[in-house]
This record gives structure tokens, C-alpha cells and sequence, in this order.
């Protein structure tokens, strides 16, 4: 709690700033939180400014750690974050925090082999080369998921992400639910203690020691490898079926997931047939009752028509949108929101 | 006429003591107020990690574990890291910037001077992520096909040069370091050079000196306390170098004694884990990695300072001799 306070007074003059240029014209909302949607939220408020211009909205894309914080000390109107937020930090909010779902990602395992073939990995495979048991790429449990491809006798270089992170959050969510071994030394969290392999910064960092390392395999999100053209494996999900990563694959985890009713849930390792097994949500944090009633109603019009004409402009961003019937559930919680 | 005004004007002195007074005050603010920032750097510091101190006491500094899930944090890894890569960094650079700096103000030619100091600044002004980018595509790949398969040849006996190589690593760390301290050792090594006497030098080549002699005995030995403040500027700047240092080094806490290995330096842990440190204690014990960096930062300055005094001393003495 000192702590959240501690921030809040760095913060607060930097937002009162930001405030006090605005005020004058119209209401801002204010938020803060998680890098990995910042592309799709700055295009919703962009659009959203065209729809109800009387009111802005203002994001800082600090990360989901200080997205959390700040919605806790009431910094700002709301948080956003890559993982939801944890029993323990739930029970310091000074009122009821609702998660809302708004888009979904996935991490891609990419690597870096002469031709560039496309591989197919299995739970066992990757949790193995991870733990630092497979070394080799000619590993019998690698070359029996891809006959046909020539894997060379060489080291695998494993590249993970240094900078804290939602996708090592949906990475490591997604290999402590296939193993237990990594559940039990390793765990999940947005940066954990790796077993081996090199740390680079920021997705770009990754891909970057990927494409540079031969040999070199790391987890990336899915654009990333898009826009890098790196060849990226086939994972097989919890149905026996390998699938390519893609928005539908996403959208399909998603469908599938076990959903609970605090929408704080897990879609890694989902078992539909045509989910791809290693992917995520985003949420923006909202307390169930707003402060500020002229603020709240503005609040909630706009997560109404987030879910509604917002969600149509994902798939252009590289995002996978929510299922209806999930969007239709957020839209029931929004309607909830009191001010 | 004017001599009488000039003896009134010094019979007026009194009066403009208060501005002398006032212009002692206002500096002597300025100065403590920067004495204050330093002590509230370290307070807050040491306040905002007050939870991980009590909890891992001397240990955070003696334990290798890094582990965000369990919560058991050790910082040892990473003071090797930053010391280890700071010590590279300098040990490159001092060299390399200490002869550019004698051959600018002692060798070169008049024409050439300005244009190479242009450039050697303008190094400065190349912003540390780029450099890092810079690292990651053109230096990484460059250093791990040619310089270092060929160190690993003739020095592989050594243990400071074995086990596989990535690229990435505790000595691209330190290279990279090296780049960006190379520009303010150089211009401060250059400045306090252009301070040396002529008479210095003109004393030395008319007892006959060779134009090294000069350098050496006349230039170099009588810049020598300047020019180690000029390193020590150098490896301020190199313990807290982050960017850059965080794209090439591997981030791997460990301590390992070759130099091919990944590593982990304590400003990079904090870059890398800050933004996304949810629980208190997380949170904390990269406050109090902050505070370590901090501690590290002002032993070194002091160990500097110590050594200057000798230093100054010897000169002292050889100077009566």
C-alpha cells in the first residue's frame, strides 16, 4: 500500500499536467497499463473522439505492473493489464475491480534453421527445449514430430525475453499447463527464473537475436513474426491437433476457454479443435462503481461501443477480436457498472 | 574628473558587499541543493526497498537466485555483471581514447583536428537504443563470426574464453560500453591535455627530448591526475550504461568466468523488470537493486578519490626529487 502511494506521487503531478491542458476544453479519461494492446486502444479513442467529442481519452502504455498499481491508488479512471490481476493485489482495491476482455494474442515459437522449414512441435518438444533437457535440434523427440525435414546436429540457442512481459506471462502460463515439472521449478509469471537460454529486450529484441543466431529458437508474438517473416512451428493443442497460429485460431482458443464469471481467466492450452494452443487476452480494469458520475456514464458508453464497433477493427491491427458470445457476456458486465 | 569618480567608486565599496554576500548565498544553495539531491536519491532509494532489506538482509547482496515466482531474490549475479562489463568497457576504452586525445592536441595535423572532434562528439550524440540496434544486427553477427572464434583460438587455454559462443555476451556488453564511454574520455582527455604548459613542453625538446619524450615525460606524466579524473568520469558512465548494454548482453544472471557467456547487469534488470513488478516485494527488491547501483556508483567515486591523492602525492615527491 505505501508503496502504490509511493507511485502514485510520482505519477500524479505528471497526469495533473496532462489534466490541467484538457480541462478546459472537454472531460478526459484517464488510463494507464498494458504495452502489448496500446496499438488497438489508441485507435479506439482515436475513433472514439469522432463519435462522442466531448469527451477524450488519455493512455499511458507503462505495463501492466504499473497499470495495476495505478487503478489501485485511484491514479486514473482506468488500468489496463496483460494478466489478470492476482487474489492479493484484488484485495487491496478499495472498492470491487472488474476485469473487462477486450482483444487476444498469441506467442509464436520462432526459430531460426537453414531453409527455414515450417516445424511441427508438441507440448512435450518445447517444455523439454525450455527446461534445458532437449539440446539438440536432431533430438529424437524433435524428429519423430517431423519426418521429411532434415534437422541439423546442431545447439539449440533458446532465446526468452528479458523485459517483463504479458507475452512471457502467456508463455509461461501456457508450459506450466503442459508440464509439471516447469509448474513446479519455474511457475508463471511476467518474468520468471529461466533454466536456460539468452534474455533479449522487447519482442523486437527476440526476434532480432532469432533472425541474427543460427540455430537460435525463441517465443514471439505472432505479428512480430508476421512482419519479421520468420517461419514460426505448428503447435499441436490439446486435442492432438496441430495448428497454425492465426486471428481465427485465437479467436477459436478463446471460445473454448473456460471462462468464470470475473472474466479473469486462462485460454492457453484450450481445447477446441481449431484453438491454438498458446495465447492470451488483455483487460482493462474498471471499479464496478465510479467515483465520478458524469465520468463513469462516459466510461461505460465507451467500453459499450468498444464491444460492439470496436472489436470489428482488431482483425486490421493484428488482433483477435472476442468471441460474440464472450462480447456478449462483457456487454451484460459492462451494463453492471454503477454511477 | 574621472580621478575623482574613481576615488569615490572606492570609497563606495562597502555598499556592494551585500550583493558579494548575496551572489555567496545563492551559490552556496545551489551547491547544497545538489549535496540534498544525492542524499534524497539515496533515502528514497533506501525507503522504497526498506520491505526486501528487512526481509533478505545481507543475503540480497550474497545470493545468485533471481526468481520473480517465488519471490527470492538475490542480486549477486548482476553486481558481477555490471562490474565485470564497466571493468571491459574501461579497459578498451582508455586506451583507444587517450591516444586519440595525444594525437589531437600532440600529432595531428592542424587541419584535421576539428573534423575528428566532430566526429568524436557526435559519437556521443548517437542515442543509446540505436546503438543497441546497431549491436544486435551489425556487431553481434560481426564479433561472433570473426574476432571471437579467433580469441577462442589463441586464448581458449584461458578460462576467460571458453564455452560456446552466442554473440551476445559479457564481452559485447563491454564493448558496446567501451563505444559509449570512448567520446568523454576522449574530450576530457583532450581539454586537459590542451591545458599542459608550452613552456612544458618547449623546456623538454630544448633539453633534447624526441617528440615521444615530450609527450611522455613533458604532457602525459604531467596530466596524469586530470586524465584518471577523466577516466574515472568514464566509468561512472559505465556502470550505469542500460539500453544498449541490456540489447547485447544476454541477460542471463549467472556468474561465469568466461567472457563468451551472457550476463546481467543491475541497470538492465531494473529497465527490463520494473514496468511489469506487481507484488510489493518484486517491486521493492528492484528499488533495492537500485540503491545497490547507487552504492556501487559513489564506492567508486571515493575509491577514485583515494587513488588521486596518492597519485597527487607521488607526483609530490618525485617532483622534489
Amino acid at each position: 500500500m505505501k508503496l502504490s502511494t509511493l507511485l502514485a506521487k510520482f505519477t500524479l503531478p505528471f497526469l495533473g499536467l496532462i489534466c490541467a491542458s484538457a480541462v478546459s476544453a472537454q472531460m478526459t479519461i484517464n488510463g494507464a497499463g498494458a504495452t502489448f494492446p496500446y496499438p488497438i486502444y489508441s485507435k479506439w479513442f482515436d475513433e472514439y473522439a469522432k463519435v462522442d467529442p466531448s469527451v477524450r481519452f488519455n493512455y499511458q502504455s507503462i505495463g501492466s505492473g504499473g497499470g495495476q498499481k495505478q487503478i489501485l491508488a485511484q491514479t486514473v479512471d482506468f488500468g489496463a493489464s496483460d494478466g489478470p490481476m492476482s487474489d492479493d493485489n484484488l484485495a487491496k482495491a478499495p472498492g470491487k475491480l472488474l476485469h473487462i476482455p477486450t482483444v487476444a494474442g498469441a506467442d509464436v515459437v520462432a526459430y531460426n534453421l537453414p531453409g527455414n522449414p515450417v516445424l511441427k512441435l508438441d507440448p512435450d518438444a518445447i517444455a523439454g527445449v525450455f527446461l534445458g533437457q532437449i539440446k539438440k535440434w536432431n533430438d529424437p523427440k524433435i524428429a519423430a514430430l517431423n519426418p521429411g525435414i532434415k534437422l541439423p546436429d546442431q545447439d539449440i540457442v533458446v532465446v526468452h525475453r528479458s523485459d517483463g512481459s504479458g507475452t512471457t506471462y502467456i508463455w509461461t502460463d501456457y508450459l506450466s499447463k503442459i508440464s509439471s515439472e516447469w509448474k513446479q521449478k519455474v511457475g508463471t509469471n511476467t518474468s520468471v527464473n529461466w533454466p536456460t537460454g539468452l534474455g533479449g529486450k522487447g519482442n523486437e529484441g527476440v526476434a532480432g537475436q532469432i533472425k541474427q543466431t543460427p540455430g537460435a529458437l525463441g517465443y514471439v508474438e505472432l505479428i512480430y513474426a508476421v512482419q519479421n517473416k520468420m517461419p514460426y512451428a505448428d503447435m499441436k493443442n490439446a486435442s492432438g491437433e496441430f495448428m497454425k497460429a492465426s486471428l481465427e485460431s485465437i479467436t477459436a482458443a478463446m471460445a473454448t476457454a473456460q471462462i468464470p464469471d470475473d472474466f479473469r481467466f486462462s485460454m492457453t492450452n484450450a481445447p477446441g479443435k481449431d484453438a491454438y494452443p498458446i495465447a492470451g487476452a488483455t483487460w482493462l480494469l474498471v471499479y464496478e462503481q465510479q467515483k465520478d458520475p458524469m465520468k463513469g456514464k462516459k466510461l461505460v458508453e465507451f467500453l459499450k461501443w468498444a464491444m460492439k464497433d470496436g472489436e470489428k477493427m482488431a482483425r486490421d491491427l493484428q488482433y483477435a477480436p472476442l468471441p460474440e458470445k464472450v462480447q456478449e457476456r462483457v456487454l451484460k458486465r459492462v451494463d453492471e457498472i454503477k454511477y | 574628473m574621472p580621478a575623482i569618480e574613481r576615488t569615490a567608486a572606492n570609497e563606495m565599496a562597502p555598499p556592494s558587499r551585500f550583493g558579494d554576500k548575496a551572489f555567496e548565498w545563492l551559490t552556496l544553495a545551489m551547491a547544497m541543493a545538489v549535496v540534498a539531491l544525492v542524499f534524497l536519491v539515496g533515502w528514497q532509494l533506501a525507503r522504497g526497498s526498506s520491505l526486501a532489506i528487512q526481509k533478505f538482509g545481507f543475503h540480497f547482496l550474497a545470493t545468485s537466485t533471481w526468481d520473480p515466482v517465488a519471490e527470492q531474490f538475490g542480486a549477486l549475479p548482476f553486481i558481477y555483471g555490471t562490474v565485470v562489463s564497466s571493468l571491459i568497457g574501461v579497459i578498451i576504452a582508455v586506451p583507444l581514447s587517450i591516444a586519440t586525445a595525444v594525437y589531437l592536441t600532440e600529432l595531428a595535423p592542424l587541419w584535421i583536428r576539428q573534423p575528428l572532434v566532430s566526429l568524436i562528439e557526435m559519437l556521443a550524440a548517437i542515442p543509446s537504443v540505436i546503438l543497441g540496434l546497431w549491436g544486435i544486427f551489425v556487431m553481434i553477427p560481426w564479433l561472433r563470426d570473426y574476432p571471437f572464434p579467433l580469441l577462442k583460438k589463441m586464448f581458449g587455454w584461458t578460462p576467460l574464453f571458453r564455452g560456446p559462443i552466442y554473440g551476445v555476451s559479457m564481452l559485447a556488453g563491454g564493448i558496446i560500453i567501451a563505444i559509449m564511454i570512448l567520446p568523454i574520455i576522449t574530450s576530457v582527455s583532450r581539454e586537459i591535455l590542451r591545458s599542459v604548459p608550452n613552456l612544458q613542453r618547449e623546456a623538454a625538446y630544448a633539453l633534447g627530448a624526441t617528440r615521444w619524450e615530450v609527450t611522455r615525460i613533458a604532457v602525459l606524466s604531467y596530466a596524469r591526475k586530470g586524465l584518471f579524473g577523466a577516466v574515472i568520469l568514464g566509468l561512472g558512465r559505465a556502470l550505469g550504461e542500460t539500453m544498449a548494454v541490456t540489447m547485447v548482453i544476454g541477460n542471463t544472471p549467472q556468474i561465469v568466468a568466461s567472457l563468451f557467456a551472457p550476463g546481467y547487469t543491475l541497470a538492465s534488470v531494473i529497465a527490463n523488470e520494473f514496468t511489469e513488478a506487481t507484488t510489493d516485494l518484486y517491486l521493492q527488491s528492484l528499488f533495492e537493486i537500485g540503491l545497490v547501483l547507487f552504492g556501487i556508483t559513489i564506492l567508486a567515486n571515493l575509491v577514485a578519490q583515494l587513488l588521486l591523492k596518492t597519485i597527487g602525492t607521488k607526483m609530490a615527491t618525485r617532483a622534489v626529487q
